[in-house]
């Protein structure tokens, strides 16, 4: 019998089995292919490799062009744990310089952070360890080099206007689009608020790599790759020899320096002591240095220039008078006698002892306290003009206000303060609502009492003399890149209340009065240049007075602006009128004239109020 | 009525060999993207694989054109000697060759090897042919059953001892050839089951599984006619597949720990991470190149996961994944699609066949092709468990793409004679 037709249906059979095998196949490749996308993500990770290509950060200059901060080449070892293999962790240890232990957990946290993704397994290695390890790295596979920068300072200087650059924190990285994990950022001073100009753009490079993770050439030619962009470099307002003078002056002094050009806001200078070298927060010594700071009891992390408040003292009767001018309580000519104090009230505020009665500008050259006591009281007290206190007090709070007094001064720095400046409210809480008068708020008139601004607005105010009017917002950037462009903000005069220029010339002669024969600052002159400033005295509740000096050189069409404070150590004739005509004249000459000056310097330099008890500290010196 | 063949050509099937030479060029091109050597760009360079495979498929079609100018008549004549050569080659190499990781299976000639159970397939599709086609042999006879299935045993039982477990399990495709020629339906029914009775022995615990055997026994007995046969039947039935359950556990446990691991992944048992990297290595890498080629695939030459050596294999028994990750969805359907149409048209030229010996080799060959198809296949897309055949026409190496040639070639000489010969 023929089995060719007895059983040929089976043909049918069969090849439906066939059929059928080939049909679940295709289901199933449309599930893998087409469905299932964890097959394509698995693939990528295993076979790309992204490499970021750091971008540069941008340098940032002096005004003279000299270099503050560049970056220096560093690399990271990077590892991906799902491409480490059994390797000889002896071995590489030693090549590292680190423990079994420390490889472990190492590992374990790489682990964490994902076997597939690359992770910094040793940060900021330098060019000649790298060499070194790159050499042994193709026995370790999972981990290679990546391209860093570091920053260097090679002045150590600046550091709080600087700022320092630190990793990204996770909330950033869950925030913002751009920064990845292990991405450096700004973290305070310039480099914070000029973060998205001087870190550039990060390029990334897709390479192929085969499962013993060799490279295998870019994805597609490139393709897909993008490239890093420099960031900008700034120009900074800074005088670099200007800025290390000042710090220097510091040493071994609590205090501050700033000085502004008065024609364009630029800041020349902005030094505060105690500072710390900002080399000690690159690298990966950063966090380790930063706490040590952050523990030091003297607190050099705190910017003084523009975060601490101190009672303005005398440099605020400069203020006062020209708001009394303005409100016609004072002419030049206007005297008021002092009895060692405020005779209204008891010779309260007191005084030194000087000559009575006074005139405007010989109460601004002997910083008579009952002098402005009176003014103050007038212009409070002055109901032809206001109907009561409360008008009369926000109209010299207006003022106070517009001499950037209890304002925040707009500026491209992080962390400026506003300091204090009282409010009718404050005082209705304190006093209660309407008791209180021109007498009760009487120290204010001197610069006391609940007054607060920072050495930055001392300073500013030095330049509102200077430009007889008005200011220009104090700033620390040029410009960026080579653009050359100056940002508007820093070409708006901002006027003060007090308009008449003639009333800043009565002050101005009586500032350049405290610089000559008889002046508080005489001592403090510099031979050939007529210049103006104004001695204080911040009374201090926690401890010895404040010296302060605020200054501005020449005379005519100033170049400086200058407001010196050192804590604790006395009258501003004593400490801050030197170092303030120290460094006006090493800007405006370049070098310290005379052995009398030079003497000065020295002494400067070398006296140390920090470490010496009070007695030495209170010893005139000039 | 015999006629003279003006040329080997004559009434050749271009169907078939259109098929062939399709999927050996497609299987030469992935050869070469899957080892793809930047090095060594020519598609040509006989110092890489893809220059050997060449050499190979130059090798095939002279072996095809030899096949084509053989006598017809000469293969079933010669089937029995034939089938004694092969066997005896098998059993020598055991002997006589170098050990190649764990197997014994290849003779080495400087720096190719040949493997004579690559040849045992045609021989033995020819004995079975053969034997199947002589005068009064009846499939429902108890001696053809047996002497069919020694014919089948023999080369497996010689393979399994070369340690190609793979090879060997081949044979088995055989199981259809009998079926197309009147073996009953039941032995084919009665695999599947026990396949799955197996599967699902290894994935539930043994005796939930024969407390639902007995369930299942139960119920028949409730609803059909209990006639004494009928409840021998079903008793021995339980009783066999309840050995079955038991007999499956025993028997795994006593599998390689690889193979173990193997099976166990494949049923989605093994849900050890580490897996991943060890035993289910080259499953799930070659799952991850055929599916991160999506719909269209990464292109030419564009695969990561199978160029740079994820997936191990790529050229030989996983060279599926280079067609699924470089062609994607719609290559890999066509590849599939292609094996069906070569298949289908084997069972359709076997049928017009008015040789009984050449319809059942052509059986044979569908039965082999079929076989290899499946499981290759259903290895890198985890249909299937990792055992090493390679994938016909495609996979690299000269034996298998030279036994392929000559099995399927044999049957299209033998079918360019149908309408000389009645055999």
């Amino acid at each position: 019998m023929d089995t060719g037709s007895a059983y040929s249906d089976r043909k049918y059979i069969i090849a439906i089995i066939v059929a059928a095998v080939v049909v679940i196949f295709i289901s199933r490749l449309f599930y893998i292919q087409l469905i299932d996308q964890s097959y394509k993500i698995t693939a990528d990770n295993q076979a790309f490799r992204y490499e970021t290509e750091y971008a540069a950060r941008g340098n940032i200059f002096d005004r003279n062009g000299k270099r503050l901060v560049y970056n220096q080449a560093a690399f990271d070892l990077m590892v991906i744990p799902s491409q480490v293999k059994e390797i000889d962790t002896m071995e590489f240890c030693n090549a590292l310089g680190i423990d079994a232990e420390t490889f472990v957990r190492r590992m374990e946290k790489a682990k964490k952070e994902g076997r597939m993704r690359e992770s910094v397994f040793e940060k900021e290695i330098s060019v000649e360890n790298s060499l070194r390890i790159q050499e042994k790295l193709f026995d370790f596979p999972g981990f290679f080099l990546q391209a860093r920068t570091l920053r260097k300072y090679p002045m150590s200087v600046a550091a709080h206007i600087l700022g320092y650059v630190g990793e990204v924190s996770p909330d950033i990285v869950d925030t913002s689009k751009y920064y990845r994990m292990g991405d450096y950022i700004g973290i305070s001073g310039l480099e914070k608020s000029y973060e998205r100009q001087l870190r550039g753009v990060r390029g990334t490079r897709i390479m192929m790599v085969d499962v013993h993770n060799q490279p295998k050439g870019s994805y597609m030619n490139g393709a897909y790759d993008t490239l890093a962009v420099a960031g900008n470099d700034l120009y900074s307002t800074l005088d670099l020899d200007l800025q290390l003078y000042a710090e220097q002056l510091l040493k071994n002094k609590l205090g501050s320096v700033v000085a502004i050009e008065p024609s364009t806001g630029e800041v020349l200078v902005m030094a505060t002591s105690p500072s710390y070298d900002p080399n000690l927060l690159v690298g990966s010594v950063r966090s380790q240095n930063y706490a040590m700071l952050e523990r030091d009891t003297m607190n050099p992390l705190f910017n003084r220039a523009m975060m601490a408040y101190y009672p303005p003292g005398s440099t605020f009767k400069i203020v006062e008078s020209l708001i009394g001018q303005q409100e016609g309580i004072v002419v030049p000519g206007t005297l008021h006698p002092c009895a060692g104090g405020y005779p209204p009230m008891g010779g309260k505020p007191g005084c030194h002892h000087h000559p009575s009665p006074l005139n405007l500008t010989q109460a601004i050259q002997m910083s008579c306290n009952s002098y402005f006591s009176y003014v103050f009281h007038d212009i409070i007290e002055n109901r032809r003009k206001y109907s009561n206190t409360y008008e009369a007090f926000q109209a010299w709070r207006n003022y106070a206000l517009s001499f950037g007094i209890g304002k925040k001064l707009d500026s491209d720095i992080p962390g400026v303060l506003k300091g204090s400046l009282p409010t009718i409210e404050y005082y209705d809480r304190v006093f209660g609502k309407g008791s209180w008068h021109a007498s009760t708020v009487i120290s204010l008139g001197i610069g006391q009492a609940e007054l607060g601004i920072t050495p930055l607005q001392n300073a500013n105010i030095a330049c509102i003399i200077a430009n007889k009017g008005y200011y220009y917002n104090p700033h620390f950037v040029k410009y960026v890149g080579n653009s050359r462009i100056i940002d508007p903000r820093w070409e708006k005069k901002n006027y003060t209340l007090v308009t008449d220029t003639s009333y800043y010339n009565t002050v101005i002669e009586g500032m350049n009065d405290v610089t000559s024969a008889g002046g508080t600052a005489f001592a403090s002159r510099i031979p050939g240049i007529d210049f103006c400033g104004k001695t204080g005295t911040a009374q201090n509740p926690h401890g010895d007075n404040h010296s302060v000096f605020i200054a501005f050189a020449p005379k005519d069409h100033p170049k400086i602006a200058i407001a010196v404070l050192i804590e604790n150590a006395g009258q501003g004739a004593w400490w801050a009128a030197p170092i303030a005509s120290l460094i006006i004249e090493k800007y405006l000459k370049g070098y310290i004239e005379g052995p009398f000056r030079q003497d000065m310097e020295k002494k400067m330099l070398e006296s140390d109020l920090v470490h010496t008890s009070r007695n030495v500290k209170h010893t005139r010196v000039f | 009525m015999i006629r003279q063949r003006k040329s080997i050509f004559q009434d050749v099937d271009w169907i078939m060999l259109l098929l062939y030479l399709v999927m050996v060029v497609l299987g030469w091109l992935n050869i070469y993207a899957a080892v793809y050597n930047e090095e060594h760009k020519s598609i040509l360079d006989t110092t890489q694989r893809y220059g050997h495979q060449m050499l190979f498929i130059g090798g095939a079609f002279v072996i095809a054109f030899i096949i084509l100018f053989i006598d017809g008549n000469l293969f079933a004549t010669f089937a029995y000697p034939l089938y004694g050569v092969v066997m005896f080659a098998c059993v020598a190499v055991i002997f006589l060759s170098h050990d190649i990781s764990g197997s014994r299976s290849w003779f080495s000639f400087g720096s190719f090897g040949l493997q004579p159970a690559e040849f045992g397939k045609f021989a033995t599709a020819m004995v079975l042919a053969k034997y199947l086609s002589s005068m009064n042999i009846r499939m429902q006879d108890l001696s053809t059953k047996l002497v069919s299935a020694a014919i089948i045993v023999l080369p497996m039982l010689i393979i399994i001892a070369e340690r190609e477990t793979g090879s060997a399990i081949v044979y088995a495709a055989f199981v259809f050839v009998l079926y197309r020629e009147g073996l009953s339906g039941n032995f084919l029914l009665l695999g599947f089951f026990a396949t799955v009775l197996l599967v699902l022995a290894l994935i539930f615990d043994k005796i939930i599984l024969v407390s639902i055997l007995g369930g299942v026994a139960a119920l028949f007995l409730l609803l059909i006619r209990r006639t004494r046969k009928n409840v021998m039947i079903i008793t021995l039935a339980f009783l066999i597949s309840s050995a079955l359950v038991f007999g499956a556990n025993f028997a795994f446990n006593h599998l390689a720990k690889h193979q173990q691991v193997r099976i166990k992944v494949l049923l989605g048992m093994e849900d050890n991470p580490e897996s991943k990297k060890k035993e289910g290595y080259n499953v799930y890498q070659s799952q991850v190149a055929i599916g991160s080629g999506g719909f269209a695939g990464k292109g030419f030459l564009q695969g990561t996961q199978t160029k740079y050596d994820y997936v191990p294999e790529q050229s030989t028994d996983f060279i599926f994944c280079t067609v699924g990750e470089e062609w994607g969805f719609l290559g890999s359907t066509f590849v599939l699609l292609l094996f069906l149409a070569l298949i289908w048209r084997i069972i359709f030229v076997a049928e017009r066949q008015r040789s009984t010996f050449s319809r059942i080799y052509g059986y044979g060959v569908a039965s082999i092709l079929f076989f290899h198809l499946t499981v290759n296949v259903g290895m890198t897309i985890g249909l299937a468990p990792v055992i090493g055949i390679p994938l016909p026409f495609f996979s690299y190496g000269g034996s298998s793409l030279w036994s392929f040639t000559i099995l399927l070639f044999i049957f299209i000489r033998l079918d360019s004679d149908r309408l000389q010969v009645l055999r």
